[in-house]
């Protein structure tokens, strides 16, 4: 997702606090011999923070994990909020790489503050692994020491026209966004995938602050195509969708990786939520049935904060896994870890994570949620998955 | 895109309209104030919301869902009265603690629209950081409240052209005309709505007269934070939502609509409030949605080129309100 500027800087932050794991051991922190601190930067606070605690507290698990095996480099976590603001994921990711010398970043969170923290984090040499930045341009700057482990809105835009057409048979689709970077990027990249495939489409757009979305409700209904798709933000796609509902619309309603999330379904009310579909590039498996890592992630995750996975929360513990990886083949140089990143490669707890040359994840995979009852559960992978209804 | 607005015709009109009474009974209060003071008051938009807030709480202590029919009446009436009745309440504290002291001592108007502004924006934040997570727990969304189940069944009533009107839309329409007749009555046939005309009329003769200007302006609050409160039963029974920041995009609408009808005109906030919602909805058929604030504006722009003080003129002096 690009969420402006959140999903970015949380994942570089991540990288960042775990070298520089801060407080205690002040200004040694990067070096001593005997522990590293990584960082984790993302919107923690802020109103988007939903989308940012479930991969910080992955992030955790899989270093508290680590050090419980007593390893001989233990690795500090520290987290920084960003608040999903750019400028003050710059100026935290300055201070992480001065003072707590943070080896590597997870984060920032979202685009907007991968954006401005790239160039700070590329000139001090220091690694970042995003674990929910989507921007596409991202991948675009020639950045060494950025990665992400999850797929960009191009990608995601393949994976939900495959689904749209083959999936849920749909011959007419009808996109709305808010008119912003992310949500309008993505629908209308949806809009010409599906157009490709043989699919008629027509498009519309939402003011997002908002409440009385009426004329949209009237041109989708007299197109009455089979999938809406909408490309933004839950708070916005729940009160489409529930006007939509309420006006008579009866066909499917679908939406991207930023409305997932269960203000989604408090928005549109639990009764018209029903159905609605989502995809996404991140894996939420609550209950492990895409494979072993992800049963034993999604245990282990729940035993320790109380709460199932969430969006975002196996990207966390991915991008750490791989920075875990680094340290435990004896790398404790910032350096030293970015050289190990580009030719790591393991089954995470969501996916494979192999890094292509430009930072993005090698593998494209994207996911169909939908939702039942008060959640969002896998539906499956966008090349297989069908609608239950 | 004629086509679109051809076959969106009817379903425009109908919402439009729906629209068009919640902008115009919004409006009312704008007017109003600006008729008796020569005051924007920003803050209007604030009691909108207040009363947003009420109508949920309502809601919320009867723990009715799905309803429909004569019962539905009811809620929303009772919704109406404890809306309007907490919006009046906090318009006249309003005026009494942010106009009234500066009126004192004959501060400049300018003094009075930043006192305005400034209580427009305390109110969203205390709404958004105090009211909303003691009030009704745990604000979800960052103050966003939306109710977890309808308490509104929602059933087709009647057929306007091909269309067929839901009954949520039928109460918003009757509402807002029960609210403005009611509202005509009072300012033309009433003790205090003499009071509140012949004020807008003259204040320096009128106090000469023996009118009570603190008592007047009172009252018009008061009666324009009634109205607001009412609007927004009838805007949650449409949307079943409320949230801090809902009444800023309206009360901007609303300003505009009360300009549009001539601000000072009861009769004119009516008019630009219909006019507004209309030309909003057949905006958007026509151009798309992301054109539809475009349009409106557009329109108001226009309108003021050619009549400069709105469709009707600014007129609250002239009496037949």
């Amino acid at each position: 997702m690009m969420r402006v500027t959140g999903a970015v800087a949380m994942s570089a932050v991540l990288a960042l606090g775990a070298v520089a794991c801060g407080g205690d051991d002040g200004g040694s922190g990067g070096g001593d011999g005997n522990s590293v601190t990584i960082g984790f930067m993302g919107d923690l606070t802020g109103e988007n923070s939903g989308l940012v605690i479930p991969p910080k507290q992955g992030a955790q698990l899989a270093i508290e994990q680590y050090n419980a095996k007593n390893p001989k480099v233990k690795i500090n976590f520290k987290t920084y909020d960003s608040q999903g603001k750019p400028e003050q994921a710059t100026t935290l990711v300055q201070g992480a790489i001065k003072n707590d010398k943070i080896v590597a970043l997870i984060g920032p969170a979202f685009s907007g503050e991968s954006q401005s923290t790239g160039p700070i984090l590329e000139e001090a040499k220091v690694p970042s692994v995003s674990p929910s930045a989507t921007n596409i341009t991202l991948a675009q700057k020639g950045w060494k020491y950025w990665h992400r482990v999850v797929a960009d809105d191009s990608v995601q835009a393949e994976g939900a026209a495959q689904f749209i057409v083959d999936g849920a048979k749909a011959k007419k689709v009808f996109t709305v966004h808010d008119n912003q970077d992310y949500g309008k990027g993505l629908a209308d990249a949806i809009a010409k995938a599906v157009q490709a495939k043989g699919a008629q489409t027509q498009t519309d757009a939402v003011d997002d602050k908002a409440t009385d979305y009426s004329s949209t409700v009237n041109k989708i209904n007299q197109f009455a195509p089979d999938v809406v798709y909408y490309g933004g933000y839950y708070s916005v796609a729940g009160r489409l969708f529930k006007q939509l509902r309420e006006s008579g619309y009866k066909g499917k309603l679908m939406s991207g990786d930023g409305s997932v999330a269960t203000g989604l379904i408090d928005g549109a009310g639990e009764q018209n939520a029903q159905g609605v579909l989502l995809s996404c590039g991140c894996i939420i498996d609550p209950t492990g049935k895409s494979s072993q890592t992800a049963a034993q992630f999604a245990t282990a995750y729940k035993q320790r904060f109380g709460t199932d996975v969430a969006i975002y929360s196996a990207e966390g513990y991915d991008a750490a896994t791989a920075l875990i990886k680094a340290v435990e083949a004896g790398n404790t140089e910032p350096e030293k870890i970015n050289e190990f990143l580009k030719t790591v490669s393991f089954d995470g707890a969501g996916k494979k994570i192999q890094f292509a040359e430009n930072g993005s994840l090698a593998t494209k995979d994207i996911f169909i949620y939908e939702v039942k009852d008060r959640t969002i559960p896998l539906l499956g992978n966008s090349a297989e998955a069908k609608p239950s209804s | 895109m004629l086509e679109d607005f051809i076959s969106q015709f009817w379903p425009s009109t109908i919402d439009g309209l729906a629209l068009g009474a919640i902008y115009a009974l919004v409006a009312l209060g704008y007017t109003m104030v600006y008729g008796v003071l020569r005051l924007i008051n920003f803050a209007h938009a604030e009691i909108f919301m207040v009363g947003s807030f009420a109508a949920l709480g309502t809601v919320q202590v009867l723990g009715v869902s799905n309803v429909g029919g004569l019962a539905l009446i009811g809620v929303v009436a009772l919704m109406a009265v404890v809306a309007g009745a907490v919006a009046s309440g906090g318009a006249m504290l309003l005026e009494l603690v942010a106009y009234r002291p500066l009126r004192k001592k004959g501060a400049s108007r300018l003094a009075a629209l930043i006192s305005a502004i400034g209580a427009s924006i305390f109110l969203q934040q205390l709404f958004a950081t105090i009211v909303i997570p003691w009030v009704f727990g745990t604000s979800k969304e960052g103050g966003r409240l939306p109710l977890d189940e309808h308490f509104v069944s929602r059933t087709n009533v009647i057929d306007v052209g091909p269309v067929q009107v839901s009954n949520d839309k039928l109460i918003i329409f009757i509402g807002a005309i029960l609210m403005m007749i009611a509202l005509d009555q009072f300012v033309n046939r009433t003790r205090l709505g003499r009071g509140i005309r012949s004020t807008a009329q003259d204040p320096e003769t009128a106090v000469l007269m023996g009118v009570n200007i603190d008592r007047v302006v009172s009252a018009t609050f008061a009666v324009g934070g009634a109205m607001a409160g009412v609007a927004a039963a009838l805007y949650f029974l449409r949307f079943e939502q409320a949230w801090y920041f809902m009444g800023f995009l309206l009360g901007i609408k609303a300003f505009t609509a009360a300009v549009l009808g001539g601000i000072g005109n009861i009769r004119g906030a009516l008019v630009g409030g219909f006019a507004l919602g209309l030309f909003e909805m057949y905006g958007s058929s026509l151009f798309g949605s992301q054109w539809r604030d475009v349009v409106a504006f557009s329109v108001l722009i226009l309108v003021l080129m050619f009549r400069p003080t709105g469709i009707l003129g600014e007129s609250l002096q002239q009496a037949r309100a």
